[in-house]
Formats: C-alpha cells, structure tokens, sequence
C-alpha cells in the first residue's frame, strides 16, 4: 500500500515538475533544475506559526527555487506522541522543530535524524546549546528563537507602588506576597493557572537551579538512581508550591484559570508574580504591548538566599529526519542553515520579542531589549544560571504537571506528591533502558 | 404470553432475540443461506485486520518495553508496574463509581421518561426528538460546552445559581465535585438511548393487561409495580448492560472535561492508560488496555448471563 503511494507521488510530483518547468520556460525563471518542495513541521499556538510563515517568506524570496510547505502539529504531550508516531513510521515532514534536552534524546536521534555536525553553522552554537541537540554520535538541531528563564515574572510598577524590593530567599519572598495580599487586597499575590496544567510545574521546575546549588552532584547522581525528589533539597520546590497555596496567595480562580489568563492578569497588574518561562513575554507583546515594560523577572528564591540561582531553558531546535533524501535533503538543509544566518537572525528578532539571550553568535542581542532581558542578563553575568534538569538528565516524568496541580490545589501533600513523581521517574527511566533503575 | 414476551424482547434486545431464534445448527453447514460465503470476505479481512490481528499484537506488545522503535521482551513486569501505579487504585475505583452511577441514573430516569413520552401528553413527538437530541451530537462537543458551562467564573450553570443567591461549587474544578460533574454529564448525553429502549419495551406490553388490572380496582402504582416494571424487564437489561459497558470503558468525555484532573481525581482506567500512551510508555499502556479487556469481559459476562436466564425463566 505504501509503495502503491509512493509511486503515486511520483507520478503527482513528476507532473507537478513538468509543468512548473513548461512554466520556467515560458516565464524565464530563475529555476535552473525546476523547484524542490519541502514541507515545514511545526507546533501550533504561541508565536511558533507567525514566526514560521515569516521564516519562510524570507527564506523562499533569497531561494526561488525551494518551496516550502507549512505544517502545524500541537505542542506538549500529544505533540510529543505524533512526532514520535511519525518518525517511526517513517511519515514526518522534511524538517521539523522539537524540544531540545531529554525529549529530543527520547526520538532517539541516532536512528531517526540526519546528523549536521558538517554544517557551517554549527561553530557559532554555544556549548551549553551544542550539548543538548547532541548525541555522542552526532549533533542533530539548530537552535529556534532565544534561550529563556523558569523563574518569577513580575509587575514591576506595583513593585514600585508597594515599594517592595527583589526578593533573594524564600522568607522575603512570602513576605512581599504577605505586604502585597495586605496592602492591595484585588491584587492577587501569586498566579497560578491550572487550566493549562503544564503551567503548574514551575514551582519545581524552576527550583533546579537552586538544588544544584545546595547540590552540585545532584543532576548527575538523579540520572543514576541515587538522589530523589522525596528529600530535600529536590523536595523544597513541592513544598514551597504547598505552602503558597496553604498561604491562600492564589488567584481565585486559579484551578480554570489558563495561561493566557494568567498572563493577562501579570500584565494588568491583577497578579503580582507568575512563576512562568519568560519566552512568554511574546505572548505578552501580542495581547497587552503598553505592559512589556513594566514585567521583570526573579529567580525563585531558595530557603538559603546564597543558593538562588535561575533556571536556564534552552530553545527548541530544528531537524531534519533521516527519511528526507536527495535534493530534498539538500533543501532542508539550506532552509536549517537559513535559520541561523543574519536574515534568519531578523527575522527572528522581528517576531518574538526575545526571552533571554540568543544560544548562537550569528544572532546579535538586539538593542531594544525589553527590561525583562536586563534583569536575566544580570544572572548570566553572575554566573548565578544553571540550565533546566531535562538539558542535564535524561529523565523526566511525564506526570509532573498533574501532580503539581494536586500539590497546588492541596489535593496532595508536598511529601506525597514529591514520592508520586520518583515513581514517574522510575518508570521513564526504565523505559530509556538507564542504569541504576 | 409466552409470545408477548418473545416480542418485547426483540424489540428491546434485537441482535440477542434473533440469536435465540435461530434454529440449531442454520448457518454452520451453509446449506441454505442467501449469499455465497466469499461476500463474506472483505468484512472478514477488515475484521481481521483491524481488529483480530491488533488484538492479538497488544497481548504480545503489553509483554514488552516498546519504544515504537526498538522492542525490547521484559516478561509480565508491565503488569507488575501498571498495579503498583499510584493513580490506578483510584482509576479503578473512579471506573467503578462512573459506571454504576451513570448506568443507575439512566435506568431511573430513562424508564420516567419513557413512561412519560409514552403517555398522552402534549408535544409528544417533539419531546420524544428533544430527549434523543443529545445522544447525536459529538461526545466532544458536549464536553467542551459543558466545561464552558460549567466554569465557576462566569459560566452560565454559576451565573444563573448566583440570580437565585445560591454559590455553585466548582463543578469540573472542586476535587470533590469533578468525577460526579462528569457522570452527569453522561447521564444528560446517554439518557436519550435507555429512553428510546424504554419506550420501545412499554408499548410492546399489551394494554388488555392494564385494562383487566383495572377492571379488578389495581391503582396506578400497582399497575406499574406488578405489569409494566416485570414486562420492562429485557429493556431494563438492555439498558444496564450497555451503560454498564460504555461507563466502563468511559474515556472522551472526561478527557474533554477533566482530562482525569485537578491532579488524578477524576482519572479512570480508561485515562491512565492514555495518560500512559502519551507519555510514551507504550508497552505499559497496552499491558493496561489487555487489563482493562479483562475486566470489562470479567464483569460483563456474568451480568449479561444474569440478565438473560432470569429473561428465559420467565
């Protein structure tokens, strides 16, 4: 059947060649050998389809002859589901982007993806980026959009109203959400939007940096069985999820609540702070323009203010699976290179409003940064950055955002909820046939 | 009386009467049926390649760590490891829940208002259309209105109880209402069929047993209690058991309401084992679907045997 298709396709993909050739004739194009179509894989919602579509133009106006196709998937565990259902079928797109880190080494990139270690752009990546789109074998994916924090994203004119200043430890932080519920009592010290659960997971997520901190073992010892999120200093991210919620620092309706709702309420000063990833400032752009100047951001502070430090994510990446061949291969990997050229660069800096800094130094910083980059770019200069425990380990759970959202609506304890996610863990780690497990 | 219940029993449970009907052996031989037996073909390869052969792979798939790439053979420790799973007591527990009390509201009120749309009352047709209207629309759909409806902020279920000075939990959001929400929601979506049953079944019992009740001074509780619920009876089984299948392995609708939240509260079997698909573990989750046919099978044979003898006793 499938070879009945593929034969079909030749047929379709040949007339297709030679009428758009009886075309080049009549027309003089630029096209000397027709033009290859390639077909472009990436997730719907947020800023990725805008920046793909523009991505695109500008890339088929310096390349006539490259068409390229769009193709739109959703994002997070359904996404993850469909990426891997297509590349082991062997039906995925010519190029595509995914996460970087541990769900790129689940596609078992080996096996399924083109390596672009040769590629002219590798040497401009940063190493912590390189790293992450990287098997012992190979390197896989260049970089899409800017790195950014999980940290606190805050107002800060009500800062400036309350008079409050930057929080460094867990204690001063409950202590401006306690100044902050006293003194504007519509103001909601801490938003939490269950809705969307995914966004339930920052509390722990973001902790990272701060856990390795206390532990620089810790990453590297989880991977091999022997440290868990049921002892601390993993488990104070659940815990501190428990006690805001106990503290009733929520917004009220935070188990409906969505992200955008969250974001629109940090924007217009309903909420205070927003434990989110700061790539979300582009969705901030987009429905609230007037207040990109009036979000900063925090690291989520530790117990012990000497641990602080910000959690750093590294952006998706794009690929290119091993099924793409020929001149196909040829094209996608133009349309890759393209990516991280100056043109690509624009493009990009156009699109999104950046998160935190670029991970390759063919994209510069652009100059009108929101303040928000200022604030990240203090922890970078500091050395106070610690990527994300999924670019450091290949093990993460796949329950964690139904667990925390049972932590933060005080369905779970923080001790039962840590002890729930070392079990997920377990099991993911079977599944990668890891040791130890 | 011996036939009225032959046929009441085909009007509720058509595919069971004509099994019962059919003479011994017909069929096995192939002597006289209508249709040569390759016209059986094409349905037979679908069946058996959509359905036996899935089937039969997931036995051995729920045996092995599978990453869609690479399978790896790993013995029963997928069974091991899907009971020790935290979230599946309370699946199970939830399944069990949804299922009895989706399947015992609609026998409630299916059978009120089949003895409503059958009565003489006004606008029956368009009442008729109107219960039945939901069962057509898409289980999705109705989710996704429902959890519109039902938000606590702003949702018009809220909003109205608010005008009569009444606070509405969170319907889909309250730990403790989410599951119970749901069923309802079924119940709503799924009376219109145990309806339809019913009303098939209660104009099958012939009025001569009404009528001569009457004539001896039976009221209309009595006419109920001793005619129409014994005569109801195939329908009744008709309803259970298949309420009792679908609450069983009830999957859409939570997923579009819940997705089995906040946090596990209201994950049946059915959701754990798609949480487990998502995730990636794919041999687990097939060693859960292998479990879940069992137990489906398991509680469903003896309630549909049960049903039936007591149909034949009679």
């Amino acid at each position: 059947m499938n070879a009945r298709n593929r034969r079909a396709a030749i047929a379709v993909g040949a007339t297709v060649l030679a009428t758009s050739l009886a075309a080049c004739g009549g027309g003089g194009g630029a096209a000397d050998g027709g033009t290859v179509e390639i077909e472009f894989l990436t997730q719907d919602g947020g800023t990725s389809v805008p920046l793909a579509e523009a991505m695109i133009e500008a890339f088929q106006t310096a390349n006539p002859d490259v068409v390229v196709k769009l193709q739109t998937q959703p994002g997070g565990t359904e996404g993850d589901n469909l990426t891997k259902t297509k590349l082991s079928t062997q039906e995925m797109s010519d190029v595509f982007t995914y996460n970087s880190g541990s769900l790129l080494q689940a596609l078992n990139p080996d096996q399924t993806l083109v390596p672009l270690s040769d590629q002219p752009w590798v040497g401009d990546l940063s190493e912590d980026f390189a790293q992450v789109v990287s098997t012992p074998n190979g390197l896989y994916g260049a970089p899409v959009g800017t790195s950014r924090v999980g940290a606190v994203m805050y107002n800060r004119a009500l800062y400036e109203e309350l008079g409050l200043e930057v929080p460094t430890s867990w204690s001063e932080f409950m202590a401006n959400n306690e100044t902050i519920a006293a003194e504007a009592p519509d103001v909601a010290p801490i938003i939490q939007t269950y809705g969307d659960t995914w966004t339930s997971q920052l509390f722990v997520l973001g902790d990272f940096a701060n856990v390795q901190s206390a532990d620089p073992q810790w990453a590297a010892e989880y991977t091999a069985g022997n440290r868990s999120y049921a002892e601390e200093p993993g488990l104070a991210g659940f815990r501190h999820q428990q006690e805001a919620f106990e503290a009733d620092l929520f917004n009220e309706d935070f188990p409906s609540a969505t992200f955008e709702n969250g974001l629109r309420m940090l924007a217009e000063g309903e909420g205070a702070h927003y434990p989110m990833l700061t790539d979300s400032i582009s969705t901030i752009q987009q429905n609230n323009p007037d207040a990109v100047d009036d979000i900063g951001v925090f690291a989520l502070p530790a117990d012990d203010a000497a641990n602080t430090a910000i959690t750093v994510w590294q952006p998706n990446a794009i690929y290119i699976p091993s099924t793409t061949e020929d001149e196909k291969l040829e094209a996608a990997k133009r349309f890759v290179t393209f990516f991280n050229s100056p043109e690509g660069c624009a493009v990009q800096s156009e699109v999104l409003v950046p998160g935190g800094p670029f991970v390759t130094s063919a994209c510069p910083a652009p100059e009108d940064a929101p303040p928000i980059i200022a604030d990240i770019q203090e922890y970078f200069d500091s050395g106070a950055t610690t990527p994300a425990l999924e670019f450091l380990s290949p093990i993460k759970g796949p329950n964690l955002e139904n667990i925390t959202v049972a932590v933060g609506s005080g369905i779970t304890s923080a001790a039962d909820g840590a002890a729930q996610y070392d079990e997920d863990v377990r099991k993911q780690a079977q599944q990668l046939g890891l040791e130890g497990w | 009386m011996a036939s009225t219940t032959t046929s009441a029993a085909r009007v509720a449970a058509l595919p069971r009467a004509t099994r019962l009907e059919e003479p011994p052996g017909h069929g096995r031989g192939g002597i006289r049926t209508m249709y040569p037996s390759w016209f059986y073909l094409p349905a037979g390869a679908l069946y058996v390649v959509f359905f036996a052969v899935p089937t039969f792979a997931s036995f051995y798939f729920a045996l092995t760590r599978w990453t869609l790439f690479d399978v790896e053979f790993i013995g029963l420790d997928n069974f091991v490891q899907f009971f020790q799973e935290p979230q599946l007591v309370q699946g199970f527990v939830n399944t069990f829940f949804y299922g009895f009390v989706t399947s015992a509201l609609k026998v409630v009120l299916g059978l009120a208002l089949g003895l409503l749309l059958t009565s003489q009352i006004i606008a029956r047709g368009y009442l008729r259309s109107v219960v039945f209207f939901p069962v057509l629309v898409s289980t999705i759909g109705i989710g996704i209105t429902f959890k519109v409806l039902l938000d606590p902020f702003g949702g018009l279920v809220n909003e109205s109880l608010a005008a009569l000075g009444i606070t509405g939990p969170g319907w889909l959001t309250d730990p403790a209402w989410a599951l119970f929400s749901v069923a309802l929601i079924d119940v709503w979506k799924g009376v219109g069929i145990a309806t339809l049953i019913y009303i098939a079944g209660l104009v099958a019992i012939p009025q001569e047993y009404y009528e001569a009740a009457r004539v001896d001074g039976a009221t209309s509780w009595q006419l109920f209690r001793r005619i129409t619920l014994p005569l109801v009876r195939p329908a009744t089984a008709t309803v259970v058991v298949l309420s009792l299948i679908g609450g069983l392995r009830s999957f859409e609708l939570i997923w579009a309401t819940t997705r089995g939240g906040p946090g596990f509260t209201s994950d049946v079997i059915a959701s754990v084992i798609y949480k487990q698909y998502q995730a990636g573990f794919y041999g687990l989750s097939t060693a859960g679907n292998v479990v879940l046919f069992v137990v489906v099978t398991a509680i469903m044979i003896p309630v549909s045997i049960l049903l039936n003898r007591k149909e034949v006793d009679r």
